[in-house]
This record gives structure tokens, sequence and C-alpha cells, in this order.
């Protein structure tokens, strides 16, 4: 974890000051709900359907022990005892009031936390690789990155209020875990054949009404020159990005106007202008890398009982399977924790299930949560001879189905449920599929399967990247949803491509049904559902779900 | 006569707003006037009775376009049609960091209190403000935060540069 020091627990100080006098005067009428609303976006706070919501930035979605309590804290005092994690990584309440809100935000900055730039038209929180410092593939910690990111961008002076949100995610291994492609800008950490690090620079990514896999702007950016490039593509942005048409104003629409190569030329040129001056010195670099703190890992411990147990019981033999993943050290691993209970809402926490999480981190996992972009949380430092006692941890709490990446590994927006914008409902769309695949044996035997459900065109559950995405949309007054194939957040992105006529809501789950089937007969040597898809093109899924309509 | 907050020597004060705006097809009389981006390329301001000159960009209006025709000008008055336009924010640093301009940076439209932060970041010392912020406030609002992160328009260190004195 990075530690703050004085200067950034000063800024979130002075920034809850200045949130409690904004509210102070919308309490007392000195401001219109008009004046205030772009305020206290800038703070994270909506208006939903029912009541405010409150989004706390988990920034590149790390979380020590101590904040994740914070949060529990929260749930329990100001909220109605839970919370729910969201595709950036963050984590919104549901049911804030808004004379809470200053006080919320006091004592999210007690522990470092805060809710600045959660939302509003500026530069959000990045998104890093959930395993960043642990993976076995990564060339480097993205971290250090992220967070220089996140000083450099928090209240930027030029950059607060530009046409629209903007998004950055940084990775720095050859499997994208952020979606990086399909951000406003992805960083893909990359080593030149000096052995020197730089970053591979997409831009124009991005989902909603118009998704686009970002093209690659800049091969290889040194990457001590990131701070003045990031600057020029944002100045252009700020200078040329539409700002007539709230569904145009995204870098995306800009770049596709005009052309990645004719964007890249004016960056370049604005680039150039900047110089070196625009750069982060050598040394905050350093400054930041030395401010985290080092997990303290043994050289390979043993793994105890850790075969043992595996081979004696299969349940946790079925959890090691799903919700493990490959550390860089041996004797130790990557626990994914599943938000994805099967009934639950995807994402949703109790505060009884974040106080677990936040004690078996302290107990076993050197102090180190992380948030997914697909909802769920992770343990990223846990020893093998410890993995058997915080599985049976987890699955007290309700927090450790093993499904990890297959069929019931949903992302689901919030939708009609809590959200004014949505259409339609997501979430109990998202139930639905998952008690039809509840069989665990069922959904091992599919592989990993992608469903990604979004309540509107916003596209908030990502569902353009979905294997299977599918999206709310209203027609004269009713829910139905429209099915898209083949979308792809990872490294070989790809947008999903619409199967057919939208479906009414109780059809939606028998149409996943027949598309699981039809990939069930049409698979060959084990291939995934998206490989057996890109294969065999969409026809026998579209005759799998329409059949009955011709 | 409308009233102004400037910031001068780090110091801010409400002022007697002395420049009148002029549409394009009012003649120059003399005292201090400002005219739009177009008129003052087109060449047409005569300034008549030695009055001082400022130019109104809008904020599609380029900063560039000004280069060589500086010295002319003692204010450039950018406008914020809503609040939430940023871009004059962009041709403040521009004017101030790339074009070297000292004059008067007015920020004019729906100015807020809550961006007099990011305005003098930024490089603005005049503020025509929608809000009817008092001189104090605007000061409060302007000097809430005790560090900042980046380098801007403005004299402040960056917290990377703090810290580096340690």
């Amino acid at each position: 974890m990075y530690r703050y020091d004085a200067v950034d627990r000063a800024v979130l100080a002075d920034r809850a000051a200045e949130f409690r006098d904004q509210v102070r005067r919308r309490l007392s009428g000195e401001l219109t709900e008009d004046q205030f609303k772009p305020l206290r976006l800038m703070n994270g706070l909506y208006l939903q359907l029912h009541a405010y919501m409150l989004r706390v930035a988990v920034p590149y979605g790390s979380l020590d022990p101590r904040q994740m309590r914070a949060l529990a804290d929260i749930a329990r005092r100001f909220d109605r005892g839970y919370g729910h994690f969201t595709t950036r990584t963050n984590i919104q309440f549901n049911w804030i009031r808004l004379a809470d809100a200053p006080e919320i935000l006091d004592v999210l900055a007690e522990a470092d936390l805060h809710a600045i730039q959660t939302s509003g038209n500026c530069i959000r929180n990045v998104t890093a690789d959930p395993y960043a410092g642990a993976a076995a593939d990564e060339l480097e910690d993205p971290r250090v990155w992220c967070e220089a990111i996140r000083q450099w961008s928090s209240l930027h002076p030029e950059f607060s209020f530009l046409p629209r949100k903007f998004k950055i995610a940084v990775t720095a291994s050859p499997h994208d875990r952020t979606a990086a492609k399909v951000h406003d800008i992805g960083l893909l950490l990359r080593r030149g054949r000096d052995g020197a690090t730089g970053f591979e620079v997409i831009v124009g990514g991005g989902m909603g009404r118009t998704p686009h896999v970002g093209p690659t702007l800049k091969a290889f950016l040194p990457s001590e020159r990131l701070f003045s490039y990031l600057e020029a593509v944002l100045r252009v942005y700020n200078r040329h990005g539409r700002r007539d048409n709230i569904y145009k104003a995204r870098i995306k629409i800009l770049v596709a106007a005009l052309g990645a190569e004719a964007f890249g030329r004016e960056v370049e040129a604005e680039w150039e202008k900047i110089g070196v001056a625009g750069d982060l010195p050598g040394s905050e670099i350093v400054r930041i890398r030395d401010a985290f703190t080092r997990p303290e890992l043994a050289d390979s411990p043993a793994p105890g009982d850790f075969e043992a147990r595996r081979a004696a019981e299969p349940a946790f033999a079925r959890f090691v399977r799903n919700n493990l993943k490959a550390h860089k050290l041996s004797g130790y691993t990557i626990v994914d924790v599943s938000l994805k209970g099967v009934g639950e809402t995807p994402g949703d926490i109790s505060a009884d299930q974040m106080d677990v999480v936040a004690d078996l981190a302290e107990r076993f996992g050197q102090g180190e949560i992380r948030s997914t972009h697909e909802q769920n949380l992770v343990l990223p430092h846990i020893r093998l001879a410890d993995v058997h006692t915080v599985w049976k941890a987890l699955d007290a709490a309700r927090l450790a189905t093993p499904n990890i990446n297959l069929i019931s590994d949903i992302i689901a927006c919030p939708g009609l449920d809590y959200c004014a914008l949505a259409n339609a409902r997501a979430i109990c769309v998202a139930q639905d599929i998952a008690r039809r695949f509840e069989a665990p044996d069922r959904a091992e035997a599919i592989g990993e399967l992608k469903i990604k459900i979004s309540g509107c065109i916003n596209a908030c559950g990502h569902h353009h990247v979905g294997h299977i995405g599918i999206l709310g949309v209203d027609k004269k007054g009713e829910e139905f949803y429209q099915l898209t194939l083949g979308g792809s957040g990872a490294e070989d992105a790809s947008v999903g491509k619409m199967l057919g006529p939208a479906l009414p809501i109780d059809r939606v789950t028998d149409a996943v049904e027949a598309i699981v089937d039809a990939y069930l007969q049409q698979r060959q040597d084990g291939e995934r559902f998206l490989d057996t898809l890109r294969r065999t093109g969409d026809a026998p899924f579209r005759e799998a779900v329409y059949a009955d309509a011709h | 006569m409308p009233m102004l907050i400037r910031l001068s020597e780090g110091v801010f004060s409400q002022v007697q707003d002395v420049f009148v705006r002029l549409g394009d097809d009012e003649p120059v009389v003399g005292g201090d006037a400002i005219v739009s981006l177009g008129r003052l390329l087109s060449g047409d301001v005569a300034r008549a009775g030695g009055g001082r000159l400022g130019v109104w960009l809008e904020p599609g209006d380029e900063v560039e376009a000004l280069e060589g025709r500086l010295d002319q000008v003692d204010l450039v008055a950018l406008a914020f049609p809503k609040f939430r336009d940023g871009r004059a924010f962009t041709s403040a640093r521009l004017l101030r960091e790339r074009l070297g301009f000292t004059g008067e940076v007015r920020a004019v439209g729906d100015v807020l209190r809550d961006q007099a932060g990011f305005m003098v970041r930024c490089g603005f010392d005049a503020f025509s403000p929608a809000d009817g912020s008092t001189v104090e406030a605007w000061a409060a609002a302007a000097s809430r935060h005790r560090h900042v992160y980046q380098r801007a328009a403005d004299a402040r260190a960056p917290a990377f540069l703090e810290r580096g004195r340690g």
C-alpha cells in the first residue's frame, strides 16, 4: 500500500472541508440544486431514484484492512449495512442522507480515503491490474504509476471540467485484467530493448453508445515522459472534444472523427511544446515507489497440508481450481474473493463481510485487499499453507463462491433498482442466470464465460465487452434485453455483435442457456466459448436463440 | 459601474471595472474597451483617446491567434458560457505559459467561487463572479487548499517540489 504523507492527508482534509461548506450552502438554500449538482458530483454524490448515493474512490483498487473497516463502519452508521463494489473498482453507498455526507467524508479522510473525482467530467479513478505486485506475469508493479497519476489528476486546475469523464487504466502484464483498450487512455507497460520501461499508449477506447476498441497512439512512450504526454492528450481533448452533445463528448468520438493518425499528430505537436517541463521528476517516482509498503514475503514457505486438503476435500479443490491465481513467488498464491454468490447482487458486500475480509487480509494477507473491475475482491498475498483456513473463513461468510471467470461471475450495473438513468433492471437478470447455472460441475464444464449486463446504453455493466453482453432497453414501457456476443475486455479486446431482436425479460435466461448449449455442441478441443464463437461465427447461436421465431 | 475582483501580488481586492465591452458595430469612442477577437484581428481597433484595449475570447477561440498582437492588448477576457465549460482554463494557461502574456486575464460569464482556486492556478487574475461572491468569500475559496499536486501557471510549488525540499 502507498502510505500517505502529510501533504496527501492535508489535501483530503481540505477537500472534505470545502465540501462541508458546499453542502452547508446547499442546505441553507444559498446554492440551488442546479448550482450544487456539479459540485456534489465532483465529490461522488449522486441523487438516485430513492436517495443520495455516495461513490467512494478505491484508488487503483487497493485497500488495507483499516480502510475496509472504515467502509464497514460507514455502511453500518450511514447506510443499510452494505456497500456495492462497482466496475470502476470503487464502492458505492446507496442510501445516504445529504446532511451526513460531510461527516462521511471526514470518516473516510481519517482512513486516507475520499470521494474525489468519482464522478463529474474529470479524470476518474485509475484502474490497475488487481493482481499488481503479486502476479507471476507482470513486468513491474503498475501501482507506482497509478499513484503518480492519482496525484497528478487530483484537483487538476486545467482538467477538472473536461467535455466528459475520463478514465485511465494501467497494466504491466501481457494478460490485460483492466480492460485497458476500452478506457479513454490505456497504458500497457512494456520493456524496451535496452531494458528501460515505457508504455504502449492506447487512446480513445470506450463503451457507452458508441463502443470503440482504442487505437495505439504511441507504441513505446518512455516512462519518464508519461506526464507531459498525458497533459498533451488531455489538452487536445479539453480544447477540441465536443461539448454540444453529451453522447458525443468522450475522447473516443474525437479520436474517431479525426482519425487516430491526425489526432496523434496534434498530440505530438502539443507534446513537443510542453517538453520535459511537463514531466514528473524521476526522484518523485522513486519517492512514491519507496512509499509503498513491501509485503514481507518469505522465501518459498512450505505449503503445509495444502495438497493433502486439496486431494481430500472436493469443495476446497473446486475453490482452488477457480479462485486461485499464480503468484510470482513460490509458496504463495493470489486468492479471488467472489462477490457473486448465487442469488446475491453482483458486487454487494455487507459490513460484516467487509470485516471478515479485513481480518483475513490482516492475519494472512500482508494487509492487502484489492477490488476488481469485475466486482470481486482479491487477497493478493496468501501463503499456500493458509489457503484452507482463509477459504473456511470466506465460506462461513458466504464469500467463497468458486465461480471466478465462470458463467455466474456476472458483471451487472445497479440498473433500474437504483439508477435514475436505467431503462431496465440488471440485478435480477444476473441473479436469474446465476441460479440457472448454479450447479458447479456444469459451470466448470462450461468454463470461462463472461456475462456482462447493463441496464441502459451508458454501459456501466460493460455489456459491449461481455462474451455474452446483455443490454436493457425500454420498449414502450416494458423491459427488453438486447444480446451481444463476442465482446472481450482483455488483451484480445473486441466489441460484441448484436445477435438479434431484443427479448422480453422472461426469455433472457433461456436464451443464455440456448447459447451455452450451442457452444457445448460446437466446442472443439476444450476451447473457450469466445474461441468457439470466433471460429464458428454467430450463426449457430442465433439459430439456437431465435429458432422458435421462424 | 460593475465590480470586479482583482488578484495582485497575492492579494484579492474589489475594484471598479472601467472597461466597456463593445459590440462589433459600435465605434471606439475613447475609454477602455473590450472587443471581440474577430474585431481585434481585423485591425478595426484604432485607440481613440488613449483608452486601454481588451479582447474577449469565447471558449472556441484559439489564444494562439493573439500571438504577435499581445503587445496591443491590456486585458484578455476568457468566457465561461457555462461553468462546466472548461476550455478557458487551457486558454489561460497557454496565454501565461506559452504566449508570456503579463496583462490582465479575466474570467467572465458563469464564474463561480467554487472554481476560484483552479482559475488562479491557471493564470486568471481578475474575476467577474456570477454568484455574487464577496471578495472575502472569493479569496477564501481560492486559497482553501494548502497543497497542490501539479505545476500550473501560478507560482505555487507542487507537492513533488515541496517534498524534495523536505
